[in-house]
C-alpha cells in the first residue's frame, strides 16, 4: 500500500474504501511518544506482564525471554511501567 | 380492431397525448412520489413518518405490505436510525429510498455527511418545511439550507409533475457509477406534498427501459471483505474531501445527461438554471422551487403592464450551476433572488448570498437585491412579486437601504 503522505486525491478508494486489511499498520503511532520505556534488565524477572497490559501491542519479546518496545508504535502511555511487578521500567523523555 | 385502435387514440388525444407518452391522471403530489419509487423498483426504503412527507412512505410501506412493491420497508424509531439502516442496505447493494422533513432532516445531520462521503447512491425526497422554534409544520426551505452542505446532490422542483419526474431520474443519476452520490429531491411541504395535480404517469416498461438495475461498484460482500466508513489520518482526509468535492461538482454532466435522456422520452426538459420571459429582461427574479409558478403568473402581469421583468428558476442546487448562472443573467441590470429561508445573523437569503457570490467576478453584472419570503407558510401571492420588483426597483436608484429584506414583516 502506498504511504498516506504521498497519496494523491485521485488515489483515493471510492468512498475512502479500504481493501486491505490491517491498514492500520501503516500509522506509526510510535511518532506520538514524548516518553519511552527502559528496562532493567537484572531487575526483569520475564513475567510478562508489560507484554500483556500494553494497549498497543507495542512489547515485543526478544529472544531470551525480556522485553522490549516497538519503537513504531509505541505511543509512550507508561501502562507497562506502572503495572511492572518488579518496577524494573521507568519512563525516559523523548531526546530532540 | 381498427376501430378499437382508432378509438384508443383518440382518447389518448383527449387526455393529452401530446404532453407525452405516459397516462394523464389526478393525484396528490405524495402518492405520485411514492409511485415513482416504486416503478423505479426500490428495493430497500428505511423511513420515519414527519409531517408533511408522511404521506410518501405511509403509501410505500402499504404497497411494501400489500406485495405491489418487493422491497424491504424498515421501520425505525428516528430519523438518524432511518439513514443509518439506508446506508447499511445501500452497502449490502440495495436500490435505497427514504424521505423526511424539517426536525426530521436535522436529527439526520450526521448521517447525511457520512452516506455522500461513503458515496451511496440513496435518493431521498425532502418536503420542505420550516424548523422549530416556533414549531411550524409549514413549508420553507431553512430545513435543507440548514444542510446545505452534506455532499449529496440537490434538486428542487416545481409541481407534481417534476417531483415524479425527477424521483425516477435521481435514482439513474445517483447510481452512476461516475457519480455515485446520494440525491435529494427539494418538494415545498403541503404547498405541493399536499396538493392534488394532473400529471402524466409512466408505465412500468418506460421506467424499466430508462433505469436499469441498481449495479453496486462498491458493497458489503463476505466473500470479498473490505473496510468501510474507516479513520482518516490528517495525512489523507485533505485528499479524501476533494475527492468528494471533484466527484460532485462532475456529476453535472451525468446529471444532465439524465435529464436529457427524460426529455427525449417525454418530452418534458428540465435545465439546471430555467429562464422564464428572461431574454429580454432588464429585471430578474430568482426563485426556487413551487414560489416559481406564482412568479411566472407575476411575470406576465407585469409584462403586460410594460415592465421588462423576466424569471430564472434555480433547479440544481448543488452542484451549484455557477456557468448557467451567469450566463442566465445576461445584461441584466437588476437581480432580485428571493429566498424562502433566513440566515440567522448573516446575509439574509442563503441563496442571495450564493448568488452573489457567483456573479461577483463578472465585469458586468447586475444589482443583486435580497427579499426573503414565504417563512414558516406565509402565503405569496402574485401580487407579493409585482410589490418586490416595484420595491426593488426604487432601492436600486436610490441605493440598497439595507443587506436584505423580510418582505411582508409586520413593525
Amino acid at each position: 500500500m502506498k504511504p498516506l503522505e504521498q497519496t494523491t486525491w485521485q488515489e483515493i478508494e471510492l468512498g475512502g474504501l479500504l481493501r486491505e486489511p490491517g491498514s492500520a499498520r501503516a500509522y506509526r503511532t510510535g511518532d506520538w511518544r514524548s516518553q519511552h520505556p527502559v528496562w532493567t534488565k537484572g531487575r526483569c524477572i520475564r513475567c510478562g506482564v508489560c507484554w500483556t497490559v500494553c494497549p498497543e501491542p507495542a512489547i515485543i519479546e526478544e529472544p531470551g525471554g525480556y522485553f522490549d518496545m516497538d519503537p513504531d508504535y509505541c505511543k509512550g502511555c507508561g501502562t507497562c511501567a506502572r503495572e511492572c511487578v518488579t518496577g524494573c521500567i521507568t519512563m525516559v523523555p523523548e531526546e530532540e | 380492431m381498427a376501430k378499437a385502435k382508432a378509438k384508443a387514440e383518440a382518447k389518448a388525444e383527449l387526455i393529452g397525448r401530446a404532453h407525452g407518452p405516459g397516462k394523464r391522471v389526478g393525484m396528490e403530489v405524495s402518492i405520485a412520489v411514492s409511485h415513482a419509487v416504486q416503478l423505479s423498483r426500490a428495493e430497500a426504503i428505511a423511513a420515519y413518518p414527519i409531517t408533511p412527507q408522511t404521506h410518501i412512505v405511509e403509501h410505500l410501506s402499504s404497497m411494501v405490505a400489500n406485495g405491489e412493491l418487493e422491497a424491504e420497508f424498515v421501520n425505525v424509531e428516528s430519523e438518524h436510525s432511518a439513514l443509518s439502516a439506508c446506508i447499511g442496505m445501500s452497502a449490502s447493494g440495495a436500490r435505497t429510498y427514504t424521505a423526511t422533513s424539517s426536525q426530521g432532516l436535522a436529527l439526520m445531520h450526521e448521517i447525511l455527511f457520512i452516506a455522500s462521503a461513503m458515496r451511496f447512491p440513496i435518493v431521498m425526497t425532502v418536503a420542505n418545511r420550516a424548523l422549530s422554534a416556533p414549531l411550524s409544520i409549514w413549508n420553507d426551505h431553512g430545513d435543507i439550507m440548514a444542510a446545505r452542505d452534506i455532499g449529496w446532490i440537490q434538486v428542487f422542483v416545481e409541481n407534481g409533475q417534476e417531483a415524479f419526474d425527477h424521483t425516477i431520474m435521481a435514482f439513474k443519476i445517483a447510481e452512476n457509477h461516475k457519480v455515485l452520490l446520494p440525491t435529494i429531491v427539494n418538494l415545498d411541504g403541503f404547498i405541493l406534498s399536499h396538493v392534488v395535480e394532473a400529471l402524466e404517469m409512466l408505465d412500468q416498461k418506460m421506467v424499466d427501459d430508462f433505469l436499469p438495475p441498481y449495479i453496486p461498484r462498491h458493497q458489503l460482500d463476505p466473500k470479498n471483505p473490505v473496510t468501510m466508513g474507516a479513520f482518516a489520518m490528517p495525512e489523507i482526509y485533505t485528499e479524501v474531501k476533494m475527492n468528494h468535492q471533484v466527484t460532485l461538482t462532475n456529476s453535472y454532466e451525468h446529471i444532465l445527461a439524465v435529464w436529457n435522456e427524460w426529455a427525449q422520452l417525454t418530452g418534458r426538459s428540465y435545465h439546471p438554471v430555467e429562464r422564464y420571459r428572461a431574454e429580454d429582461a432588464r429585471i430578474l427574479l430568482l426563485t426556487m422551487g413551487s414560489l416559481s409558478e406564482v412568479a411566472k403568473i407575476a411575470v406576465d402581469e407585469l409584462r403586460e403592464a410594460g415592465v421588462p421583468v423576466g424569471l430564472l428558476v434555480l433547479r440544481l442546487w448543488r452542484p451549484f450551476p455557477f456557468q448557467d448562472l451567469r450566463q442566465a443573467v445576461g445584461d441584466a441590470e437588476l437581480l432580485i433572488v428571493c429566498d424562502r429561508a433566513l440566515s440567522l445573523g448573516g446575509p439574509g437569503g442563503p441563496v442571495m448570498s450564493e448568488v452573489r457570490s457567483a456573479l461577483y467576478h463578472l465585469a458586468q453584472r447586475p444589482h443583486i437585491l435580497g427579499y426573503i419570503i414565504g417563512l414558516g407558510g406565509r402565503d405569496v401571492p402574485p401580487e407579493a412579486f409585482k410589490d418586490i420588483v416595484a420595491k426593488a426597483q426604487t432601492e436600486m436608484a436610490e441605493g440598497p437601504s439595507q443587506e436584505f429584506h423580510l418582505y411582508g414583516v409586520r413593525g
